[in-house]
């Protein structure tokens, strides 16, 4: 691929901020949930937005600045914070949100059911992003160790749940292979224990 | 919450990179990874007027190994592009012991999937990872620019908070670390509000056996993060190592050397003096972490030379 630029906008003209012109947009093209996605954008737009726009709304904006998992989508496999991204980076790759989990009909797919039987959700603003770093987990590992849930997790924040329900329902879907609570970290069990 | 306009690049070559640098590089930003520059763009504490996005640079994106004739060892080279995501990988750690210690401590899952080394070492956080190993590694970045290229050793580059020696149009290509002939013991210890979070502070010990094998060491780096306005190695620290080993007595004057050899900014979770006090008590158990390390390490060639003499090789 060459180089692509757009031209200068002035930093600091208030105006430019607001209105941007058209020659600004750049076209993004990328796959969402299996179907081609054709977007215009400025090329400030977060992959967030740009996803919403795009129809998926269950990626939500929460913090904006990768504390929070809200926003957090599968990037041709692999979990990234779309509010940490820019739309057009998204270009010729593979996204993939919540959207993408139920069956056609709306029967849910066996993580959301697991949730769903183990009140893995109350609000459902965190469950979009969580859904889809525990899709990448569980891909990787269907019978993941309980430390590897929880790192997995932690990357998240609920403000309804506690968490332990989300964890009983991973656990229950990996057949009760998860190791037992305080089992060590998947990462191996570094002095750095402290941390927690 | 939304980053202030900026004309976005995205070069595939370096040399585009270096062009577009030399033309705009005051007023421009390199994108690697994103998640710290993101951040301030979308708090609009950063506008950058140009954005440059290096992630389809292929020529970022490489490792290799290179035969080190002067030390008889190997450098292992890592591109700028290299995710934190790698060095959590299983094997990683024969390749680099130390990054594959702190790998699994550099933010959540989901930030290393994309933050990239080059970008946390040019972010230079003081409390990061990765700044703190490359100086506990006596490890190089490798720096170009349109004006040609250039090395600069770990203890050269960190300046202040996220201040760094590079120039307005250089980019990291890549990080250059000395992988030693010999035996190495690494340990590694940080507390951080929540598991996943910057560290509040943090400590990393790197010793190698002396090639004599009879267990006295060669190198030691005690190296703090958090505990200063750069990560810091604290050369009063190592020396106690170099001369007894790592015994009681040693790791009590390890802690002390630690506690009066560090200069924390206080912050709002943590006073100067829990800072001060913490960095010594992690400085000691890195230590004891990489002495057991050593130790297992020696232990497995032993056995495997015992074992190899039994079976008559
Ligand atoms: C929620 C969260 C938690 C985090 N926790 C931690 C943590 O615990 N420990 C930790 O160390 N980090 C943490 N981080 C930061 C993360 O590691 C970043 O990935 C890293 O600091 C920056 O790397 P990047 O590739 O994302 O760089 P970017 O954000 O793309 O860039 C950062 C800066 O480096 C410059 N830059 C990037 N690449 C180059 C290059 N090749 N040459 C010259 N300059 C370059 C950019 O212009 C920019 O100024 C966290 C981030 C988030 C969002
Ligand atoms: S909105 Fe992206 S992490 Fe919070
Ligand atoms: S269910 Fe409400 S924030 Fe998680």
């Amino acid at each position: 691929m060459g180089a692509e630029s757009t031209s200068t906008t002035p930093r600091d003209d208030p105006a430019a901020q607001h209105a941007e012109p058209a020659a600004e947009r750049l076209e993004t093209t990328f796959e969402l949930n299996g179907s081609g996605v054709r977007l215009e954008v400025a090329p400030r737009m977060l992959l967030t937005d740009a996803l919403r726009q795009a129809g998926a709304h269950g990626t939500r904006a929460g913090c904006e600045h990768g504390v929070c998992g809200a926003c957090t989508v599968l990037l041709d496999g692999e979990p990234v914070r779309s509010c940490l991204m820019l739309a057009v980076q998204a270009d010729g790759c593979r996204v993939e949100t919540v959207e993408s989990l139920a069956a056609a009909d709306g029967s849910l797919d066996p993580l959301q059911d697991a949730f769903h039987r183990h009140h893995g959700l109350q609000c459902g603003f965190c469950t979009g992003g969580i859904l889809m770093s525990l899709t990448a987990l569980l891909r990787e590992d269907p019978a993941p160790s309980e430390a590897l849930v929880r790192d997995t997790l932690q990357g998240h924040l609920c403000r309804c749940t506690g968490y332990q329900q989300m964890i009983d329902a991973v656990l229950e879907l990996a057949g009760g292979a998860g190791g037992p609570p305080g089992a060590p970290d998947a990462d191996g069990s570094t002095a750095g224990g402290a941390g927690r | 919450m939304k980053p202030a306009p900026f004309a976005y690049h995205r070069p595939s070559g370096l040399d585009e990179v270096l062009e577009l640098l030399a033309v705009h590089g005051a007023d421009a930003k390199l994108l690697a990874g994103g998640q710290s520059l993101l951040p301030l763009m979308n708090f609009r504490l950063s506008r950058p007027a140009h954005v440059i996005d290096v992630n389809r640079v292929a020529a970022l994106d490489y490792e290799q190994a290179l035969d080190d004739a002067r030390e008889g060892g190997q450098r292992l080279v890592l591109g700028a592009l290299t995710r934190h995501r790698r060095l959590t990988e299983p094997g990683f750690e024969r390749r680099c012991r130390l990054l594959s210690l702190v790998g699994p401590w550099i933010g959540h899952p989901q930030i290393r999937t994309r933050g990239t080394l080059g970008g946390s070492i040019a972010h230079a956080d003081s409390a990061a990872e990765l700044p703190g190993a490359l100086l506990a590694l006596d490890g190089e970045v490798l720096v170009a620019s349109s004006r040609g290229e250039r090395v600069i050793a770990a203890r050269d580059l960190f300046v202040h908070h996220l201040t760094t020696t590079l120039e307005d149009d250089e980019v990291i290509t890549g990080v250059r670390i000395p992988v030693p002939a010999g035996r190495e013991g690494c340990g590694f210890a940080e507390v951080a509000a929540r598991r996943g979070d910057f560290a509040l502070a943090g400590a990393m010990v790197r010793l190698s056996a002396a090639p004599a094998g009879d267990g006295s060491l060669a190198e030691a780096r005690v190296v703090l993060i958090g505990a200063g306005p750069t990560p810091l190695r604290v050369e009063a620290a190592e020396r106690p190592l170099l001369e007894g080993g790592v015994t009681p007595a040693s790791l009590e004057a390890l802690e002390a050397a630690v506690r009066s050899g560090v200069d924390p900014t206080p912050q709002q979770a943590a006073s100067r003096e829990y800072l001060v006090r913490v960095a010594g008590t992690l400085a000691r158990r890195a230590a004891e972490q990489a002495g057991a390390d050593l130790a297992a390490r020696l232990g497995d060639d032993a056995a495997g030379r015992e074992n190899g003499s039994r079976h008559g090789r």
